[in-house]
């Protein structure tokens, strides 16, 4: 344990999460976008997977890694228009379609995955950008400003996204639609409009997570996500559907992530308690559901209730 | 949710959705360059052409029939079930540490015990969403989905430990599997040179009681009550709390037998992960709702329904040797089948609905009575 308590391997370890903790944060974004509109969309795990699928593809094929995130965002929003037209024109019930959109991804990404590729082969990831002068410092700078782009990216939606739900009038229309679609609508804010960009920003940053997922690790697997997507949508529950909230929750998944990694590494922990450990994430999260769940005030009224004029 | 309640078994609804999803998977087909007649019809050969293919259709068809008949009653109740494959997982394992600690009971007690050990598992992983969800008011599809991580780990965790077979600790392997079980725990083969099992008879039986029991008792009438429209029902004095934590333990026991058929109906007769609950279940938590769905949320129809979705999967495989697509293709597809009905159900209310609308009118206050989706 006390290899463990060294501060390199403490930064390290921080580092490796910040890491860990993108793919989680930038799904768990887009679902809050989604979930303030009144939309869930328990299919965010789906839509990862076949975002990761064709960036992996893309890089695959082309070498080229931006390329690759863009068709992982590209993917994201043509599930987005989907799922827009499955909950707001068809007026689906969205838990049961999201599982619906996940056995999807699931599916059709193996299927394309064995077809098109077989063997997995490795695909480069994206080199660290070290940060002027701030990347210097010591400790500070490697746990925060030297990564790669993809964890900059995430870390700056934060703050974007908090500022155009609080700050924009797109924004006070997703909050409107979200908490009481009847008196938006009657104010002559587009419930449909509003949602449709809600779910496309959310579909989107699904697909970019499911990339950043692949690029980050290169390489893909069937199930490459095993389960991120789903807990990203816990996490914005846990995060009381604020962006600062949901980067918390984000952290300490990776954090505990690149934790237990590293304890095995270091021999702390045999590969049979790490699943022990591994587990801890998802106690905690019941945990923390239960307290939460008495202030559920902070859940959008309107959340997974179609709107229609004639109600 | 209330969309669902209406009951669209017999209509031609399920049906339409499963052709236009087999289209997709046409067109998919011919993109990928293969022929789809030929994969299809290869497909149908290997799930129904033959009476070997037809025992392994049944059985592929046994948990998602255990999953679809607890799926119908939570679902009746209002309440979304998407923690079958962890129910499935804790119901195997607790059925497994029952076979290693007894294995010496006759079969026809061993039998009935690893069962009920399965059910109480599964029950029990479906208890805890249930008084969360009663009594605290935690969404039921949360802490489902933790648990099912929760599950999955504890398998990972006791198969690479305690209960791995001790045969792989002395080659050094370490594949994460138990010791061959008990044979007086195995079910027994109906069909001599089959592999149809008394799984399937269990999941028959257990489809039949789901149905006695929601349309034929007081519980189950207070259930569908509770789901049709929670607040008449608790003005009736129903205790709606309870029959939530009811349903889901209904749920969480039928997918935790469904886990127990699956350990002592398995050909290895062990209990194996491959670190994912994929490789156990074969997503029979998911697919089992797809099945509940396709059979209109009843029990008895969630048979026929089963038995079509079993035999997908198991044709997927003989269609994959055929045209080379590979069967993951059918997973794909049921999750278009699932989005299909779900849309499709909410179009026909709706039209029934605005044909109703001029009636509806003069019922408005009874109508804002109705629950909203939480």
């Amino acid at each position: 344990m006390s290899d463990f308590f060294t501060l390199s391997v403490l930064v390290a370890t921080f580092a490796s999460g910040m890491r860990l903790a993108t793919p989680y944060l930038l799904a768990a974004l887009g679902e809050t976008i989604g979930q303030r509109s009144g939309v869930l969309n328990l299919g965010v795990d789906g839509v990862m997977l076949l975002g990761a699928f064709f960036a992996y593809w893309t890089v695959l094929e082309t070498d080229s890694r931006l390329l690759g995130v863009a068709v992982g965002l590209g993917v994201g929003l043509t599930m987005g228009i989907a799922y827009a037209i499955v909950t707001l024109v068809f007026k689906a019930e969205q838990g049961i379609s999201g599982i619906g959109i996940y056995l999807f991804g699931l599916g059709i990404s193996e299927l394309l995955f064995l077809k098109q590729v077989g063997i997995p082969r490795g695909i480069p990831s994206f080199d660290d950008l070290k940060i002027p002068l701030l990347g210097d410092i010591p400790h500070i700078g490697n746990m925060f400003f030297n990564h790669s782009m993809l964890v900059y990216l995430a870390v700056l939606m934060v703050p974007v996204l908090t500022l155009v739900v609080n700050r924009t009038t797109l924004g006070l229309n997703i909050r409107a639609v979200g908490e009481s679609p009847e008196a938006a609508d009657s104010l002559g804010v587009s419930v449909f409009r509003t949602r449709a960009v809600a779910i496309l920003v959310g579909n989107g940053l699904a697909g970019l997570a499911g990339a950043a997922l692949t690029i980050e690790l290169g390489t893909f697997q069937n199930n490459l996500t095993n389960g991120i997507g789903f807990i990203a949508v816990a996490l914005v529950y846990f995060g009381a559907w604020r962006p600062v909230g949901v980067l918390a929750g984000s952290l300490l998944y990776g954090l505990i992530t690149a934790t237990v990694t590293q304890w095995k590494t270091l021999g702390i922990v045999t590969g049979a308690t790490a699943s022990l450990t591994t587990m801890a994430p998802a106690v905690l999260t019941v945990i923390a559901l239960a307290i939460i769940a008495r202030r559920a005030a902070d859940q959008p009224a309107a959340l997974t209730v179609p709107f229609s004029r004639d109600g | 949710m209330m969309s669902l309640l209406h009951r669209f078994s017999g209509s031609l609804v399920p049906l339409v959705a499963a052709l236009a999803a087999l289209a997709v998977g046409a067109v998919v087909i011919i993109v990928l360059g293969a022929n789809p007649l030929v994969g299809y019809g290869e497909l149908i050969k290997g799930a129904f052409g033959s009476g070997d293919a037809l025992a392994d259709t049944s059985v592929r068809a046994m948990p998602l029939l255990l999953v679809g008949t607890g799926i119908c009653i939570a679902f009746r109740a209002k309440v979304i079930n998407i923690g079958g494959e962890g129910q499935i997982v804790v119901g195997a394992l607790l059925s497994t540490v029952t076979a290693l600690a007894v294995p010496d009971l006759p079969p026809i007690v061993l039998i009935p015990t690893v069962m009920l050990a399965g059910i109480i598992g599964g029950g029990i992983w479906g208890a805890i969403p249930g008084a969360l969800k009663a009594y605290l008011g935690v969404n039921e599809i949360l802490s489902t989905i933790m648990l099912n991580i929760v599950a999955i780990q504890v398998m990972n965790y006791l198969l690479r430990d305690p209960l791995i077979d001790p045969l792989e600790i002395q080659r050094g392997t370490r594949i994460p599997q138990t010791e061959r079980l008990s044979e007086n725990a195995d079910l027994p083969i109906l069909i001599e040179g089959t592999r149809l099992h008394l799984g399937v008879v269990i999941a028959l039986v257990a489809s039949v009681i789901a149905w006695v029991f929601l349309w034929r008792t007081t519980v189950g009438f207070k259930t569908r009550a509770v789901g049709h429209n929670s607040a008449a029902a608790n003005y009736a004095g129903m205790p709606f709390k309870r029959m939530t934590m009811l349903a889901l333990t209904y749920s969480g026991a039928m997918c935790g037998l469904a886990g127990a058929v699956l350990v002592f109906g398995s050909q290895s007769h062990r209990l194996i992960t491959d670190g994912s609950s994929l490789g156990f279940t074969g997503s029979s938590g998911f697919n089992g709702i797809v099945a509940a769905l396709f059979g209109g949320l009843h029990p008895l129809w969630t048979i026929p329904s089963s038995f079509l979705f079993g035999g997908l999967l198991v044709g997927a495989n003989a269609m994959q040797r055929a045209i080379q697509i590979p069967s993951a293709l059918v997973i794909g597809l049921n999750g278009l089948i699932v989005v299909f009905v779900v849309s499709s159900t909410s179009v026909r209310d709706r039209l029934r609905q605005a044909m109703d609308i001029s009636r509806m009118r003069t019922q408005s206050v009874a109508a804002k009575t109705q629950p909203t989706d939480e």
